[in-house]
């Protein structure tokens, strides 16, 4: 059984790391593309981040004004128990995410969409998200917070297998341009494409893609991975930078998740994860130990499974 | 870093006079020193739909509205507690902005992305404002150092702490992007001018989806199809 003063306390601690903390991986990314810039504008706006996020440390305020909307990935071992049960725990990561809003402080960005009111706590109706995911064995649950930015460079779009790859790189090119411009998206981004599933899993999918996998990591499918370098590269060639000035870094990295889709249709969807990549993850054990860690590690191969049943691996049950 | 050439930096008033805000050319760094204050969609609604009165006296006190929420609380002994502040994007409000700017006499507008060299001419110039963008964007942290003291905070009972206008004292905020200058010149359409053979080039190989989207055409008798 796992202790909901626990959980509690433990979320806390981490939406004040991922609003305040930029985690390494996206930190020696963005520092790899600092290296190769040679835009003016560009340069002195990446320049600016890394200073920024240093600043951000010294300081533990948050490392933008615009704290996002705070939401939850919460993923559990089969043999898990939480103390309360799930309610339980829904009710702590409400009360974590408003209590980090006052603390940190956090932007209160969350309002009704239609009579903006504001409850100054990023609480409300649907907010935050949690959504969940499980893992064959163990006795954990992993929180993972991620505040990712809200207003811009993100789509979807209706493709269809005739479509193929080059409409795949079409669909990528004009959501990178068209939010890219005048840096809408806060890029150098985390670039995350969902393919397939339907029209809802595939925005879910792309946005995992973006928020849930660190800089540097591959699908397990290599030729997806390919798509991803590729993807990546075509990004940062062209000819715009940090700001949308004359540079080339728009894209830390690409990720791509897919999912099985209707026959006839190849669904795609654009996720960025700007300059403040904020997430922070730990898991959380009966026995009281929490560990800390910024690579969220959702898409394990039991997620992405394409089987009816699944044999757990020898491996597995240490990895997972 | 490439072979990037460092801009040149300035330290700006708040209360800028026209010489020095004629001193400024686009892709300057510029600092800001004295009163600001934020206001967005909800102080405007307010100020200018609703008619409320704006509880400070502008531009005297202050001539530079911040497009920004603060990342900020209110204590229970009445005093802020302001962590980091970022701007939001500007383009939403040039519904309000003509009228705010001849109301309000604000002579920076600082923000996320800027507005276009049409809305910069069209009354900027005329009230001669210019506009500075953030940098990054997300340079939170920074900018939050350089809050000097939160003056006060108005109307965020009836707007909430993120539309509220905060007034902030800032001693060398920054850094910020000159982009417009007085002769309504903009930055982001000078950039985007430079790119747009590289764009075309990346584009080369790849074609229009099959299904098309209204917004792709305006042509309401069109059909979606190939």
């Amino acid at each position: 059984m796992i202790s909901i003063d626990l959980i509690q306390k433990t979320a806390e601690t981490l939406m004040d790391k991922a609003a305040i903390e930029i985690p390494d991986d996206y930190l020696e990314g963005l520092k790899a593309a600092a290296k190769v810039e040679d835009g003016d504008l560009s340069s002195f706006v990446l320049q600016a981040m890394l200073e920024n996020y240093e600043v951000a440390k010294e300081d533990r305020r948050a490392m933008c004004g615009d704290t996002g909307t705070p939401r939850w990935y919460v993923k559990m071992g089969n043999e898990t128990q939480i103390e309360g049960g799930p309610i339980a725990l829904e009710a702590a990561l409400r009360r974590a995410t408003a209590n980090a809003t006052n603390g940190v402080p956090l932007r209160p960005n969350r309002v009704h969409p239609l009579w903006r009111t504001d409850h100054d706590n990023n609480v409300g109706i649907g907010a935050p998200e949690i959504e969940y995911g499980y893992e064959p064995g163990g006795e954990w649950i992993d929180l993972i917070t991620v505040h990712k930015g809200g207003l811009f460079g993100t789509d979807y779009r209706m493709l269809f297998p005739s479509d193929g790859i080059q409409g795949i790189r079409r669909f990528y090119l004009d959501s990178i341009v068209a939010f890219g411009k005048r840096g809408l998206a806060c890029q150098p981004a985390i670039i995350g494409i969902g393919l397939g599933g339907c029209k809802d899993t595939c925005m879910v999918l792309g946005k995992r893609a973006a928020c849930l996998r660190t800089v540097g990591d591959r699908n397990s499918d290599p030729k997806v991975a390919e798509l991803e370098l590729e993807l990546k590269e075509l990004g940062n060639s062209i000819g715009m930078g940090a700001m949308g000035f004359v540079g080339k870094s728009m894209v830390i990295d690409a990720h791509i998740e897919v999912g099985y889709c209707h026959t006839g249709g190849m669904q795609m969807s654009v996720h960025a994860f700007c300059l403040s990549s904020r997430r922070a993850v730990a898991r959380v054990f009966a026995d009281g130990r929490v560990e800390h860690r910024t690579d969220p590690n959702w898409f394990t191969d039991y997620q992405r499974r394409e089987t009816v049943e699944w044999e757990m691996p020898e491996s597995h049950e240490k990895s997972a | 870093m490439g072979d990037a050439r460092k801009p040149r930096e300035i330290r700006l008033s708040t209360t800028p006079t026209p010489e020095a805000l004629a001193e400024l050319q686009l892709g300057d760094i510029v600092y800001l020193d004295g009163l600001m204050y934020t206001a967005r969609e909800g102080v405007y609604k307010r100020a200018l739909e609703d008619k409320a009165n704006i509880p400070l006296e502008l531009p005297g006190e202050s001539a530079a509205n911040f497009h920004c929420s603060p990342a900020a609380r209110i204590n229970a002994d009445g005093s802020f507690e302001m962590g980091a502040v970022t701007a939001t994007a500007s383009f939403r409000f040039a519904k309000w902005l003509p009228e705010w700017l001849a109301k309000s006499g604000a002579k920076l507008v600082i923000g996320k992305g800027g507005m276009s060299s049409k809305d910069y001419k069209n009354y900027f110039v005329p009230n001669g404002a210019i506009y500075l963008s953030t940098v990054g964007y997300g340079t939170g942290a920074l900018l939050g150092r350089g809050i000097e003291n939160v003056e006060a905070v108005h109307w965020n009972e009836e707007l909430g702490l993120a539309q509220a206008m905060w007034v902030i004292r800032c001693k060398k905020m920054g850094p910020f992007i000159v982009a417009s200058d007085l002769d309504g010149n903009c930055l982001f359409e000078r950039e985007n001018a430079k790119i747009s053979a590289t764009i075309e080039r990346a584009y080369e190989g790849t074609k229009p989806a099959t299904l098309k989207r209204f917004g792709e055409t305006d042509d309401k008798n069109d059909e979606l199809i190939g």
